[in-house]
Order: C-alpha cells, then sequence, then structure tokens
C-alpha cells in the first residue's frame, strides 16, 4: 500500500503541468551536482587570462583569478544544493518533531509548543540567521545547513501540527489506537504516509528559502566558506570586480545569479503545481 | 482584546529573552575590545580601562546571565539601551535615526504593492481572461524566484550606473540641508525610488495572486449573484462586495509580510547603504557591536509585533461580523 501511495505521488506530480517542469528543472540541477564533480577537475588559477569574456575556451569567460566560470559554476551545484538540503532536513525533522507531538498529544505539551512556535514565528528569521552563524562556527555544508535551518521551521510546525489534527480522529488512527499500538508505531506507520505529499512540497520550499538565505549571508561576508558556493561567486564578484561597472566580468556575476533564479524557479513550478495538484480547492 | 495585548507583550519578552542569550554567546567580549581601544587612545593602564569599559557598556562579562538581563531590562525602562562599540554613541540615539529610515522605505512599498496587487488580482478575477491569467502566473513565477537584492542590483545597474538617472546610495544627497525643505524631500523620495521599486516588483504579484483567488471564491457567494440579481450599480458591487470581502482576508497577511520585509531590510538596506535598522544592524554584526545588536533585535521585534496587533485591529473594525465583539 505504501509503494502505491509513492507511486501514485509520482504520477499526481507529473500529471500536472507546472510540477512536471519544475521536476525536469530540479532533476538537471541534481544531476550536474552529482556528475559534475566526479567529471570536472577544481579550476586551476591562471592569473595571465584572468577576467576574460567568453571563447570557445572558456565558455563563460573567466574570474579574478583566471578560474574557468563555468567549471567553477558546475562544482558549486554541489555545495548550494547539499546546503540547502541539509537545512531542510533539519527543519524538516524538528517540524515534524514539534508539529506531530503537539498534535498528537494535545493538552499542555500541545499549548507549550505551539506558544514556543509562534513566538520564533514572530522574530524575522533573517536577522536572527545572521547572529546564529556568528554564534556557530559554519565550517562545512553540514553546520551551515543547520544554522540555516535553526529559525525556520516553525511555520512548518504549525502546518503539520494541523494536518494532523485532521487525520487525527480518522477511524484508522482510532483502530490502531484500540489495538494498543504505541505512538511511535502509530506515527511511522499511520500520520507519516498520509502527511508525506505535504512534506514534499515544504521540503522544497524551505530549499527555496535555504538558498536565498545561504546567498545572503554569503553576499553580506558573514560565512566564510570555502568552497564553490554561487553565493561566494556573487560576492566576489561584487565585492572584487566590480560586475557592476559594466567590465567584462559581468558574466562572472550574471552565471550565479541566472543559476540561483532558474534554481528557485524549478522550486516555484515544483511547489505550486504539486499544491495545486494535492489541494483541488485551490483549483480555479 | 487585553488577552492578545497581554500575549503581545508576553511574545516581546519571550524574544529578547532568546536573542539576548544567543548574542551575548557569541564569540568575543565587548568589554575587552572596547578597554583596548581606551588603552590604545588614552594610554590607561589594561584595569582601569577594564573598570571604565564596563562602566561605558553598562555591561559586565563576570556578572551572570540572568543579572545581566535584569540590568539590560531595567536599561530599556529607563530609555537607555547601551553604548554603540562601532559609532561611539549612545544605542538609542542611533535607533531614532535608523527607525523613520526604515519605516518609509517599508510603509510606502506594502502600501503600494499591497493596492496595485488588490486592484489587479481584483481586476483578472473579474475579468476572467485567460491570458490576464497566464501573465499574472508568469509575472508571478519569475519574479517570486529572484531574490530581491538581486533585482535591487539589477535595478541600480540600469537607472544608476548605466542611464545615470537615480541615485543609488544613501538616504539624501550631502548637498541638501536637512529639514523640512522642498529640495530636502525632493531628494529623500529621488533616494527612495530604487529601494521600494525593489520591494514593490518582488512582492506584488503575491498580493495579486491571494486577491484573484480570495475574489474568485467571493464572486460564487450567493449574495453576489443576488446583488446582480437586484440590478445593483457595477460599480457599487465591485468596490462594496467583491472587493471589501475578499480584501479582509488578507488584512491579517499585511503583518506578515512587514514582519517579513523587516527581516529581509539588512539585505536591501546595505546594498542601497540605507540608513536604516537593517544596515545598522548587519554593521553591528560584523563589527561585533553588542549593544547595538541588542537595541536593533529589539526595535525589530517591537515594530513586528505591534503590526501584528495593528492588523489584528484593522481586522476587527473592517469586519463587520466582529464589531461590538
Amino acid at each position: 500500500m505504501k509503494q502505491d501511495g509513492i507511486k501514485s505521488f509520482f504520477s499526481i506530480m507529473w500529471r500536472n503541468k507546472m510540477s512536471r517542469w519544475g521536476l525536469i528543472i530540479l532533476a538537471l540541477f541534481l544531476l550536474t551536482a552529482i556528475v559534475g564533480p566526479i567529471v570536472l577537475d577544481p579550476p586551476k588559477s591562471d592569473y595571465l587570462n584572468r577576467l576574460q569574456a567568453p571563447s570557445s575556451e572558456h565558455w563563460l569567460g573567466t574570474d579574478f583569478a583566471g578560474k574557468d566560470t563555468l567549471t567553477q559554476l558546475i562544482l558549486g551545484a554541489r555545495d548550494v544544493l547539499l546546503v540547502a538540503a541539509y537545512a531542510a532536513v533539519f527543519a524538516l525533522t524538528f517540524a515534524c518533531l514539534v508539529g506531530i507531538t503537539a498534535g498528537l498529544l494535545g493538552g499542555k505539551i500541545d499549548t507549550v509548543l505551539m506558544t514556543i512556535t509562534s513566538i520564533i514565528l514572530t522574530i524575522p528569521s533573517f536577522p536572527v540567521t545572521m547572529i546564529l552563524s556568528m554564534v556557530i562556527e559554519i565550517e562545512n555544508q553540514l553546520t551551515f545547513g543547520l544554522v540555516l535551518s535553526l529559525w525556520s521551521w516553525a511555520g512548518l510546525a504549525k502546518a503539520i501540527r494541523s494536518q494532523v489534527l485532521l487525520i487525527k480522529h480518522k477511524d484508522f488512527i482510532e483502530a490502531s489506537k484500540l489495538m494498543g499500538l504505541s505512538h511511535l508505531n502509530i506515527v511511522v506507520n499511520d500520520i507519516l504516509p498520509n502527511i508525506v505529499s505535504y512534506i514534499a512540497v515544504n521540503f522544497i520550499a524551505i530549499m527555496k528559502g535555504a538558498i536565498l538565505a545561504s546567498v545572503g549571508l554569503m553576499y553580506l561576508g558573514l560565512v566564510p566558506f570555502q568552497g564553490n558556493h554561487w553565493g561566494m561567486m556573487i560576492q566576489i564578484s561584487l565585492s572584487q570586480t566590480g560586475a557592476l561597472l559594466g567590465s567584462s566580468s559581468m558574466v562572472y556575476f550574471l552565471a550565479p545569479v541566472i543559476s540561483i533564479v532558474l534554481f528557485q524557479f524549478g522550486c516555484y513550478l515544483f511547489a505550486t503545481g504539486l499544491d495545486d495538484a494535492l489541494n483541488p480547492r485551490l483549483r480555479s | 482584546m487585553w488577552k492578545r495585548l497581554g500575549m503581545a507583550l508576553f511574545t516581546m519578552v519571550v524574544s529578547l529573552i532568546i536573542v539576548f542569550i544567543v548574542i551575548q554567546s557569541m564569540p568575543g567580549d565587548p568589554v575587552d575590545i572596547l578597554a583596548q581601544e581606551i588603552v590604545r587612545a588614552e594610554a590607561l593602564p589594561y584595569d582601569v580601562a577594564y573598570q571604565r569599559a564596563i562602566a561605558t557598556l553598562n555591561y559586565d562579562p563576570s556578572q551572570p546571565l540572568h543579572e545581566r538581563f535584569v540590568e539590560y531590562v531595567a536599561g530599556i525602562v529607563s530609555g537607555d539601551l547601551g553604548y554603540s562599540l562601532a559609532y561611539k554613541k549612545p544605542v538609542t540615539e542611533i535607533v531614532g535615526g535608523a527607525l523613520p529610515w526604515t519605516m518609509l522605505i517599508l510603509s510606502v512599498s506594502l502600501l503600494l504593492s499591497f493596492t496595485v496587487g488588490v486592484l489587479i488580482g481584483i481586476y483578472v478575477a473579474w475579468k476572467r481572461k485567460r491570458a490576464l491569467n497566464v501573465a499574472v502566473t508568469a509575472y508571478q513565477s519569475i519574479f517570486g524566484s529572484i531574490p530581491d537584492y538581486i533585482v535591487a542590483y539589477i535595478l541600480v545597474f540600469i537607472f544608476a550606473v548605466s542611464l545615470g538617472i537615480l541615485p543609488s546610495k544613501g538616504a539624501y544627497s550631502s548637498s541638501v540641508t536637512v529639514g523640512f525643505n522642498a529640495p530636502f524631500i525632493a531628494d529623500v523620495i529621488r533616494h527612495a525610488i530604487l529601494p521600494v521599486m525593489a520591494y514593490f516588483i518582488t512582492t506584488v504579484a503575491s498580493w495579486t495572486v491571494a486577491m484573484k483567488a480570495n475574489s474568485l471564491t467571493v464572486l460564487g457567494e450567493d449574495y453576489m449573484t443576488y446583488a446582480e440579481v437586484r440590478g445593483l450599480h457595477r460599480r457599487r458591487i465591485l468596490v462594496h462586495y467583491l472587493g471589501r470581502n475578499a480584501m479582509l482576508p488578507m488584512v491579517t497577511s499585511l503583518a506578515v509580510s512587514f514582519g517579513l520585509m523587516f527581516g529581509g531590510s539588512p539585505l536591501i538596506e546595505n546594498l542601497f547603504l540605507y540608513p536604516g535598522v537593517g544596515y545598522y544592524l548587519s554593521i553591528a554584526i560584523s563589527r561585533r557591536d553588542f549593544p547595538l545588536m541588542q537595541g536593533m533585535f529589539l526595535i525589530i521585534i517591537v515594530m513586528v509585533v505591534l503590526s501584528s496587533l495593528l492588523a489584528e485591529f484593522l481586522y476587527q473594525i473592517l469586519n463587520p461580523r466582529l464589531r461590538g465583539a
């Protein structure tokens, strides 16, 4: 039955035009992130050929140190996606823990958890994340993802709680309870499968937000991240080469920007399309 | 209403505690930083300088956290937010100077994108033309995908760098005299155009989409059909029946998006070097200026909580069903 669920989930996704294109775009990015670093060597500095315009040798030109832009862009995909995926996994875990506990147990625990959640929702997340990035030392993709997730789970937790409240009194859960199954068992077998599509939509939405926040933090120079993240490329292009003054480094600035926008676009199509397909009420 | 006020106050206090603890656990010791500066500037022995730094900052790292918090709150109540390390002046002064600029930009862009979004949304729902629908969806999916600070960069590139018709930095030029005079106001408006445009372009579509969806729901209601059957004037139906009812649920999301914009202001204001709350917050963080950081957070929290109270209040007034309740 579970396999049927996943199968129908994919077929719903494929039938909707928006989520299909979103899926295709995201899959392309995923492919780049997986295959890119295997095929390509890290770009070498070549100070004789710095800030070159696109040519047959360097399709997207070179940066201020003479590194090939396209290579950096492709290698960066893995860092960008990893950071965002870690952030989404952490945020989802927190949200599920809080949301399901609050919804299932109810009572005082529910009140306390929801009060905390709404307080966290009140404080804008980006400024807090700025400070958290100073408190927690960001060393790799994992810690970066953790910092991004710490303040971004509250909205989802609230939503998951209301989903749980909706299905809590359905017959199959009451039946499981009568059978004396443990809470954990009910969560894993009855609740999670029923909100999986909902979680998928939000996973993508959180990834979308995490990429924005990660690039924003890098743009402000708050993350000493060593790697090929696109945010780093944007920061370097703006701070070191004056991309906006119309120099030939414009391509170096535009390449990561367009990649980010395209990725965000894929996320948007995927999440909106899936939301439409799953919520008949929203169809207009 | 009292319950709501109490909850708002509680939210503020708890948020302050959380932010206080997070900031206090940041690496680095502001007293030590200031003491070293005093040693360098006035050639005092380190102990004396350290004591003076404690007095200036009203902050003693050897105190336990909860005592420090009590003192901090006592400071807030008496209107003392501490002393900024980076700017060498009281935090209250900086906050007072920064808040009006952020409020100006945010309120103008919010009002503009809300009004335009609502009008377009109602029009699209009323006309029911496929082409309009597609255009709105396309706009939303493209500009909903571009981060506002990137849009801001592109705007700077077009209007400030290439065309050179609008200023890209600051809130006003150094050539005008600050005060209530025409050149100053005109200059402030010119400087505000690009930041407002950046917010407007990226947020207008979400209002349009929400308004369209609400309008479609309202259009399906029986009272709409009845109003048409009664032969009411179209303008009256549009404004009083459709507009009011469809707009109502969106009033509460005004507060949410205000908070969201406040949160995003470090990026936009940093980009335009616009001297608002977000700009000083990012400076405070990069210079490890703890008191300034706390001051900016305090003002962000207060503004966000107040705006959600205001939204609820507005909702009560606009919703006749809640009147007198």
